[in-house]
């Protein structure tokens, strides 16, 4: 089977800056990919030119078989995103959320009636169908957030962060959703800064200053690196780094 | 230094209940940590204690002054940095020191000892504009601002939310030399992790306080024996274990499962997951972290 996600050299310059240098990496059908980084190492803009949101200056990039240059529509067509600064829509019930959404990743009114209720059930939430999602606590939006970014069955999902600021429970219950998603071979690609959930990932990659300082699986990072956790990895990497961006 | 006294806050006409029967105090020169998810009341809880917000009910003093009848005073003598980056976009670096130091009727010079740690690592950059900078340096110079009066309680409203690893350390190391100088520190954070850096933390959950002690201490209140359970695979074996009679709660915690049981029963906890397909599983007594105590915490 093909990788979901292959890059070459993938690079993006501002003016002078190279934001992304020379990225060369792949993510399989079905993993869970860690995307980590120190602040300002270039993880935002490697995820919007994977996303088809923004152009690359030089190197090869494919995402569920499109072209990143050439093929960005297609991709996203392909592809969830959430974030916890983006999800849903405060003012719209639950199920209007659902319809929204899905109609936006192209779902036929007819897939979205039959989706609809199985996404309530799974998650729960059929007695708030009629509730506005601003009058939900934050676990349960971040939840339904990810149902809906990946009701449309893509065949990667993108997720930024989406646990900031839950609590710890809810935490543990949004990486079962993950977990189940992966496991029904959705291609799952995130980034978070809680070390604890770098764990959950099949292979993480930590990028520093613009280029992917590490790439295996947690327990190799640990062998190679001398940690105890994650965190003790990311420490040793991101240490010296030389930009201190966002 | 902060004394809070059954402080009560609700919104949207009392439909929503931001704070509920709130007291605790912080004493001069500690460094006091509110833990909690958001949603937990902690912004609230500091918009009272820096009088931009009134409470339905309780009272509150900082630095012995009333935060309402007293609220002039107390504006003076804190440092407040709040969640989202508040600094003046448009002024450059140093423009926006000399403003807070300015409206604080004061100059950067007459206080630089006590930003200058901090502030030398910005410096390079004092004639870039604050809304060009990137988040470490932002939340470096919204340090400096909140500090540049010499403040006798500083509070900090979620610094290191979305900072990485690396940068969460350095800014603790700050603090710790801040409250080295005597200042009064009450800093908020979603990092359970960060608690152990705290003297004193109250864990906060949906507008009410869970416990408060020093970290020590409410890991030494947790109640059951905890176990930790590592195998090749996290997520099956959680599933499995759930299923498993003797068991009390399970969670994942990094590369292991912490889990309690009913009685003795970890004693056949291993044989049940060989029999799931989980050869390698292996259990230990562990001592719990902050983070354990708060998800059992949560679950009473």
């Amino acid at each position: 089977m093909p990788p979901v996600i292959t890059t070459e050299k993938l690079s993006k310059q501002f003016g002078p800056f190279k934001a992304v240098n020379e990225l060369t990496f792949q993510v399989e059908k079905g993993e869970i990919f860690g995307f980590l980084g120190a602040n300002g190492a270039g993880k935002t803009t490697a995820m919007r030119m994977l996303c088809g949101l923004l152009a690359p200056s030089s190197g090869k990039a494919s995402v569920a078989g499109f072209d990143v240059y050439t093929q960005p529509n297609q991709i996203k067509r392909k592809i969830g995103y959430m974030s916890q600064k983006f999800s849903l829509y405060g003012d719209l019930t639950v199920s209007e959320n659902i319809r929204f959404y899905s109609g936006i990743y192209g779902m036929s009114r007819q897939q979205i009636r039959q989706k609809t209720p199985e996404l309530l059930e799974e998650l729960q939430l059929q007695q708030e169908a009629k509730t506005l999602v601003a009058d939900l606590p934050l676990g349960w939006k971040q939840k339904l957030a990810f149902s809906v970014s990946i009701a449309h069955d893509p065949d990667i999902v993108f997720l930024d962060e989406p646990t900031s600021g839950v609590d710890p429970v809810t935490r543990r219950q949004f990486w079962e959703l993950i977990y189940h998603a992966a496991e029904k071979g959705v291609t799952v690609f995130v980034t978070t800064h809680y070390m604890d959930e770098a764990e959950y990932c099949n292979r993480v990659s930590i990028m520093v200053d613009g280029v992917i300082a590490a790439l295996d699986t947690p327990a190799h990072l640990k062998q190679q690196h001398g940690g105890e956790s994650m965190e003790d990895v990311f420490y040793a990497l991101a240490r010296n780094a030389t930009r201190k961006g966002d | 230094m902060i004394t809070l006294d059954k402080i009560e806050k609700t919104f949207n006409k009392g439909t929503v209940t931001a704070l509920k029967d709130i007291s605790f105090s912080v004493e001069k020169a500690e460094l006091f940590g509110l833990i909690g998810p958001d949603g937990a009341g902690k912004t609230t809880l500091f918009r009272i204690l820096t009088t931009l917000l009134l409470a339905d009910e309780g009272t509150a003093t900082v630095n012995d002054f009333d935060v309402v009848k007293d609220y002039k005073k107390i504006r003076s003598c804190v440092g407040y940095m709040p969640g989202k980056f508040s600094l003046y976009q448009d002024l450059t670096i140093e423009e926006n020191l000399n403003f807070f130091a300015t409206v604080f009727g004061t100059t950067i010079k007459a206080n630089y000892d006590l930003i200058k740690d901090i502030y030398q690592q910005i410096e390079p950059f004092k004639d870039r504009r604050a809304g060009q900078l990137s988040g470490g340096m932002k939340q470096k110079l919204g340090l400096c601002c909140a500090l540049i009066h010499k403040p006798v309680v500083l509070f900090l409203d979620e610094p290191t939310t979305g900072v990485d690893v690396v940068s969460r350390r350095e800014f603790w190391e700050m603090l710790k030399k801040l409250k080295g100088q005597g200042i009064t520190i009450l800093v908020s954070t979603p990092y359970m992790d960060e608690a152990n850096l705290c003297d004193r933390i109250a864990l906060l959950q949906k507008g009410q306080v869970l416990s408060i002690d020093t970290p020590a201490k409410i890991i030494q209140s947790y109640p059951d024996k905890l176990f930790a359970i590592t195998s090749s695979d996290i997520f099956k074996s959680l599933q499995d274990t759930r299923t498993y009679p003797g068991i009390a709660s399970v969670f994942t915690f990094g590369d292991t499962l912490h889990a309690t049981f009913t009685g003795s029963s970890e004693k056949g906890i291993l044989a049940f997951l060989h029999d799931k397909g989980h050869p390698d599983a292996s259990l230990e007594t562990i001592t719990p972290g902050i983070e354990d105590c708060f998800i059992h915490l949560l679950k009473n």
